[in-house]
């Protein structure tokens, strides 16, 4: 079914004043768990509990702006995201970076190892999503 | 550099990250986004290497020969895949995140100094939880991923493989990873930890291999999304804001891709994960044999009709993408455009063995974009068309899934394209589509069936046009 662009301008701003409700009642949420936080830790929350806010929240844009992208464009973003999700690569970069003092045992060499390994795995996709994307999205033209 | 300043930059990668999503909206925006991405990632790394240089000579070298040999492969890949290849590159893409989860997660565990989560025995339970979150996540995404290439590479059956008592078997490894983990979280035992790791490879083979070919959409977007979860766990472990943020929108960008094949072919995720579609169905079509007459044309004949048509709507399947037609289809159409013939394509959201994938294809043939139009924007135009041309595909066209209540493919939502006055169908032979329905449309009147390899047939209609 086609809209006709006051339909559509209609639509998209009872998806805005949505969007916004959601916001503000986010917001809301987010105040009182923090003052009820707060009052139970005398101020010292654990980090992992902002990181679940962040997190969390990140789901939250994820999901809307997903949305928005047209279906034509969905291979490139299944290898855009999967270049992306390659940030994991700091992961491997802090393994590889270890300090091997012999003092240390063991340990250390196998995270080496294992970190370098995940360097290329990871750098792979890096290079290998975000070019094979570019590579895509140049072909997508406009007629004449 | 502080860590501080450290965690805003990597919270300035997480919102490149975004902005590269966001860029998707249109073809126009997208290849800035895609700009904005690899500035983010940019940033995530130099960061790292600056709040936490590699200690040593032997630290820096590693790094740099890490990442140039990584992005050496990656580069050439690339650059050389073809695009009708896309769906296995990025499944392959998939199970590297996968692994590469697997190992930051061993690498944490054996060097927890390095990563700030204490020593060797005395890591703390949340670390060691959301480590082992991310391990098992990954290792699942990583052997899901390599059944999924294979299977979409073609190096093995597309057919759903039934294992006796397969719901068992993953409830019971579902159970013993719980308990693997539980048991990981009080004593941090290395072994245990591979434990986990094994079990989930084992788990992802388990999972994936029942799932037949045609439900590839759902299972690669799946993967994408496990592999977002995965490195959302990683994030925990590592308290990285960018991956963390970035986690989140994988994950939630491959649910929702998920949740729109799933829509596409009206089955539910649960139905889909569960496996074995097309397995048992196939087989009950088989036994009836089918004796209707066809109408079958030659190529100069649908030359002929095509050429006196007013509109002509291009529907693309898989059978394109295997046989190679995008480029012959896109010069037919050029010549019917030459003739003052008005050409659409017309494209099913399961078309294809992953989202988008007949996009790309006629992308890279030169189809313009806004000559491309999804199920619900076209659909009401085939009433409109002289000829609708399905090439290569067959399910997403099949009225049964309108009129018959018995056929595994009702409630699909279908391209109508028994609507247009005449339809030409390419097809290398009667044979039934993935879902082993048989396609009514193939014994109407108005319906020409054209035999043969989809590029030949094109080829021939070009050389009569």
């Amino acid at each position: 079914m086609a809209l006709t662009p006051e339909q559509a301008v209609e639509q998209s701003r009872a998806a805005a004043a949505a969007a916004q409700r959601a916001a503000d009642m986010a917001q809301a949420i987010a105040d009182q768990v923090a003052v009820g936080v707060t009052t139970v830790t005398h101020g010292a929350v654990d980090p992992t509990v902002f990181r679940l806010a962040i997190f969390v929240l990140a789901i939250f844009v994820g999901y809307y702006v997903v949305w928005q992208v047209t279906p034509a464009l969905h291979t490139p973003l299944m290898s855009v995201t999967n270049a992306i999700s390659s940030v994991i690569v700091v992961g491997a970069l802090l393994a590889v970076g270890v300090n091997v003092a012999p003092a240390l045992g063991d340990g250390p060499i196998w995270a080496r190892v294992l970190g370098f390994i995940g360097v290329i795995l990871a750098s792979i996709n890096i290079f290998g999503g975000f070019l094979v994307t570019q590579r895509m999205l140049a072909m997508y033209r406009k007629k004449g | 550099m502080s860590a501080n300043l450290a965690s805003i930059l990597y919270l300035v990668s997480g919102v490149l990250f975004i902005l590269a999503l966001r860029g998707l909206s249109h073809p126009t925006t997208s290849r800035q986004g895609n700009l904005f991405g690899m500035v983010g990632m940019g940033i995530a790394i130099l960061t790292t290497l600056m709040v936490s240089p590699p200690s040593g000579f032997g630290g820096w070298l590693l790094v740099i020969l890490g990442l140039a040999i990584g992005g050496g492969i990656g580069a050439v890949v690339a650059k050389r895949v073809p695009m009708t290849a896309m769906p296995q590159l990025v499944a392959a893409f998939h199970s590297l995140v996968g692994l590469a989860a697997v190992l930051v997660a061993a690498g944490a565990l054996y060097a927890p100094q390095a990563f700030g989560i204490g020593t060797v025995g005395t890591i703390h339970g949340g670390s060691l939880f959301e480590m082992s979150l991310g391990a098992a996540i990954g290792a699942i995404t990583f052997t899901g991923s390599v059944i999924a290439f294979l299977k979409l590479d073609g190096r093995m059956s597309g057919k759903p493989i039934l294992l006796p008592q397969r719901h068992l078997i993953n409830i019971g490894l579902g159970l013993l990873l719980l308990v693997l983990v539980i048991a990981f979280i009080r004593t941090e035992s290395h072994a245990v930890f591979w434990l986990i790791v094994l079990t989930s490879f084992v788990l992802g083979v388990t999972l994936i291999i029942p799932i037949g070919g045609a439900d590839m959409p759902v299972v690669v977007s799946m993967l994408n999304s496990y592999s977002g979860w995965a490195a959302a766990g990683i994030g925990f472990t590592l308290g990285n804001l960018a991956l963390i943020i970035t986690g989140a929108l994988v994950g939630s960008s491959g649910a929702i891709l998920s949740y729109i094949m799933c829509k596409g072919m009206n089955r539910s995720f649960i139905s889909v994960i569960l496996g074995g579609f097309g397995g048992e169905t196939a087989a009950a079509a088989a036994g009836a044999v089918e004796t209707r007459p066809v109408k079958q044309g030659s190529a100069d004949d649908a030359a002929f009709i095509m050429k006196n048509a007013a509109k002509v709507i291009i529907v693309p399947g898989y059978g394109m993408a295997v046989a190679q037609a995008q480029h012959a289809l896109r010069e037919m159409a050029d010549e019917l455009k030459a003739e003052g013939v008005e050409v659409k394509y017309a494209i099913h959201p399961v078309a294809g063995r992953m989202p988008g994938h007949m996009n790309v294809l006629l992308a890279e043939a030169n189809v313009p974009y806004d000559e491309v139009f999804e199920l619900e924007d076209i659909n009401g135009e085939f009433a409109q068309a002289d000829v609708a041309f399905v090439i290569g595909a067959n399910d997403v066209t099949n009225p049964a899934a309108k009129t018959d209540p018995s056929s595994p493919i009702f409630g699909m939502p279908i391209l109508d394209v028994e609507r247009a006055k005449t339809v030409l169908f390419i097809k290398r032979g009667m044979g039934s589509g993935y879902a082993g329905v048989e396609n009514e449309l193939f014994f109407r009147d108005n319906t020409m069936m054209l035999f043969g390899d989809a590029k030949k047939v094109v080829d021939e209609i070009l050389k009569s046009l």
